[in-house]
C-alpha cells in the first residue's frame, strides 16, 4: 500500500514541479549551475569507464573468436552493438544513478533537514519548481554524455583490438560500419532521454519527501540509488520490447 | 496587527489548539511561550499558512487569511519574514547571496541597488565585511544575524521567529533578542517570537501569550509575568533555577 502511496506522491510531485514557475532570470542561473554539477561534473568518470569498458568488450570478443570461419571484423561489430545498444545508455545510467542520483537526494534531503525548503515555502516560492525543474532541464543535456560514452567506448575498443594485435585497423573500421542500422541510435537516445528524466526525478523525490535527520539523508540516498536503478532496468526492458522486438 | 479568534487545530483526532484568542500588536515583540507540546509551533504554522485551522480565523490587519485568494496569499507571503530555529540559510550561497535572495525573487531591482540594500541590512546587523563568507564559515550567532537580515531585507510587515536563541550562548542570545526588538520598532513590524527562554521574556517580552495544553493560559507583558500569582505561569517561569533563586532571595529580603 505504501508503494501505491509513494507512486501517487511521486506523480503529484511532478505536477508540482511544473506548477508556479520561479523567476526566469533566477531559473536560468540555476539551470547552468545544475548542468555544471550534474553533467560536466560527470564527464570525467563517464569518459574513463567508457574507454576501458569498450576495450574490455573488444578483448573479450576477440578471445572468444576461436573459429577461423568467423571474420575478425566481428570484434568491432560486437563492440559497436553492445556499446550503442546497452553499455552506453543503460550501464552508464546505472553509474549515474549512483553519482548524480545520490548527489540530488543528499543535496535536497539536507535542505529538508535544515529547514531550507520550509524557508522557500514561507517566502512563497514553489520549492518543487525551484529545486527540481532546473535539474530536469539540465538532464536534457544527458544524451550528450551518452554520445561521448558511445564514442569513447568505441575508441577504447579500437585501441584494445588494434593496438592489442587482435585485428588490423582497416578490418576493425570495416566491422564497425558493417550492417549499421541508424534506428539503433534512435532507440539508444530515446531510452537515454527517458533515463535522464528518471535520474532527475526519482532521487529528487526521495530527497524532497525524506523525514528525519542526517542519518536519514544517507538512507534516502541509498534508497534513491536502488529505486532509480530498478526503474531504469525495468524501463529498459519495456522500451527494448516495444522498439526492437 | 495579527488577530487570532477561536483558533482550533488538531491532528489524527487529537486537538492541539483549543480555541486560542490573541492579538499580536504592531511595533511590538509578541512572544508565545509555553512548554514543549503546548501548541506553540502549531500556532505559528497556522499563522504562516502552513497548517489550515479547523475552526477560527487569523486576521492580518483586519482581513481573514481564509478569505484570501491564492494570489493574495502569495502577496502576503512576500510581506512575511521568517527566522527559523536553525537559521535555514542556503548553504550553497554566500552571506550576501542569502540576504539578496528574497530581493532577487520578488523585486526587479538592478544588481547595484540589490547590493546597496544588502550592505545596508548587513551593516544594521553588524555583519559588514562578511558578504563573501559561506554559512559554514561563520559562527552560530552570525548565522542567526544573517537569517535576521534575510528575513527583514524585503521590509516585511510581519516577522516570525522560531526560538531565535536556541543553541546560542547567553551574551549572543541577548544581542539577538535586542536586535529583533530594535528592528521591530524601526520598521514598525508585527513580530511574533516563539520561545521558552525566560531571559528573552525578561528582555523583550512586550506582549506575551502563555500557552498550556493548547489553551491560552495567560497573557500580559514582562513586568506582569514576574508578578502574577497564577500558578500555571509561576510553575513555568520558576522552573528555571536562576529565576527561582532570584525570587527566593527577593522574598527573603536579600
Amino acid at each position: 500500500m505504501s508503494y501505491v502511496y509513494s507512486i501517487g506522491e511521486y506523480f503529484l510531485m511532478i505536477k508540482g514541479v511544473f506548477g508556479r514557475m520561479t523567476k526566469r532570470s533566477v531559473l536560468k542561473e540555476l539551470i547552468f549551475k545544475e548542468i555544471n554539477e550534474l553533467i560536466m561534473g560527470s564527464l570525467g568518470i563517464v569518459a574513463f569507464i567508457s574507454f576501458f569498458i569498450g576495450g574490455v568488450v573488444a578483448i573479450q570478443t576477440a578471445l572468444n573468436l576461436n573459429n577461423p570461419l568467423i571474420p575478425k571484423s566481428l570484434i568491432a561489430f560486437a563492440a559497436r552493438q553492445s556499446i550503442i545498444l546497452e553499455f552506453a545508455p543503460t550501464f552508464i545510467s546505472i553509474i549515474m544513478a549512483g553519482k548524480v542520483g545520490s548527489f540530488i537526494t543528499s543535496s535536497i534531503g539536507s535542505m529538508r533537514v535544515t529547514e531550507q525548503i520550509d524557508a522557500l515555502e514561507v517566502m512563497g516560492i514553489n520549492s518543487l519548481n525551484y529545486l527540481i525543474f532546473p535539474k530536469i532541464i539540465a538532464m536534457l543535456t544527458y544524451p550528450f554524455v551518452i554520445a561521448i560514452a558511445m564514442f569513447l567506448g568505441i575508441m577504447g575498443a579500437y585501441a584494445a583490438a588494434v593496438l592489442g594485435g587482435f585485428v588490423g585497423g582497416d578490418v576493425f573500421l570495416g566491422g564497425l560500419q558493417d550492417s549499421f542500422e541508424g534506428f539503433h541510435l534512435v532507440y539508444a537516445f530515446i531510452k537515454t532521454f527517458i533515463f535522464a528524466m528518471i535520474l532527475a526525478t526519482i532521487p529528487a523525490y526521495h530527497g524532497y519527501y525524506m523525514k528525519g535527520g542526517a542519518l536519514e539523508v544517507g538512507h534516502a540516498s541509498t534508497t534513491a540509488f536502488v529505486w532509480t536503478s530498478v526503474v531504469i532496468i525495468i524501463t529498459n526492458y519495456i522500451i527494448t520490447q516495444l522498439l526492437l522486438s | 496587527m495579527i488577530e487570532i479568534k477561536n483558533l482550533h487545530k488538531g491532528f489524527d483526532g487529537e486537538e492541539i489548539l483549543k480555541g486560542i484568542d490573541f492579538v499580536f500588536e504592531t511595533g511590538q515583540t509578541n512572544l508565545i511561550i509555553g512548554q514543549s507540546g503546548s501548541g506553540k509551533s502549531v500556532l505559528l504554522k497556522c499563522m504562516l499558512g502552513l497548517f489550515k485551522p479547523e475552526e477560527g480565523t487569523i486576521e492580518y490587519d483586519g482581513k481573514a487569511y481564509s478569505t484570501f485568494t491564492d494570489e493574495e496569499q502569495r502577496d502576503l507571503r512576500k510581506e512575511v519574514g521568517m527566522l527559523f530555529q536553525g537559521g535555514a540559510l542556503f548553504d550553497s550561497m554566500t552571506v550576501e547571496e542569502n540576504v539578496m535572495f528574497p530581493l532577487r525573487m520578488f523585486t526587479k531591482q538592478r544588481k547595484r541597488e540589490l547590493k546597496s540594500r544588502v550592505s545596508e541590512v548587513l551593516e544594521r546587523v553588524n555583519l559588514d565585511g562578511s558578504e563573501n563568507k559561506y554559512p559554514s564559515e561563520i559562527s552560530g550567532g552570525m548565522q542567526k544575524r544573517v537569517a535576521i537580515a534575510r528575513a527583514v531585507v524585503n521590509k516585511p510587515k510581519y516577522l516570525f521567529c522560531d526560538e531565535p536563541n536556541s543553541g546560542l550562548d547567553p551574551t549572543t542570545a541577548t544581542v539577538i533578542d535586542n536586535l529583533i526588538q530594535e528592528i521591530t520598532r524601526e520598521n514598525n513590524m508585527t513580530t511574533v517570537i516563539i520561545t521558552h527562554d525566560m531571559n528573552s521574556v525578561l528582555e523583550i517580552g512586550e506582549n506575551i501569550a502563555f500557552l498550556k495544553d493548547g489553551v491560552l493560559a495567560w497573557k500580559g507583558d514582562k513586568e506582569q509575568i514576574f508578578k502574577t500569582d497564577d500558578k500555571t505561569v509561576t510553575d513555568f517561569v520558576y522552573s528555571s533555577n536562576l529565576f527561582k533563586k532570584v525570587r527566593d532571595a527577593q522574598l527573603s529580603g536579600h
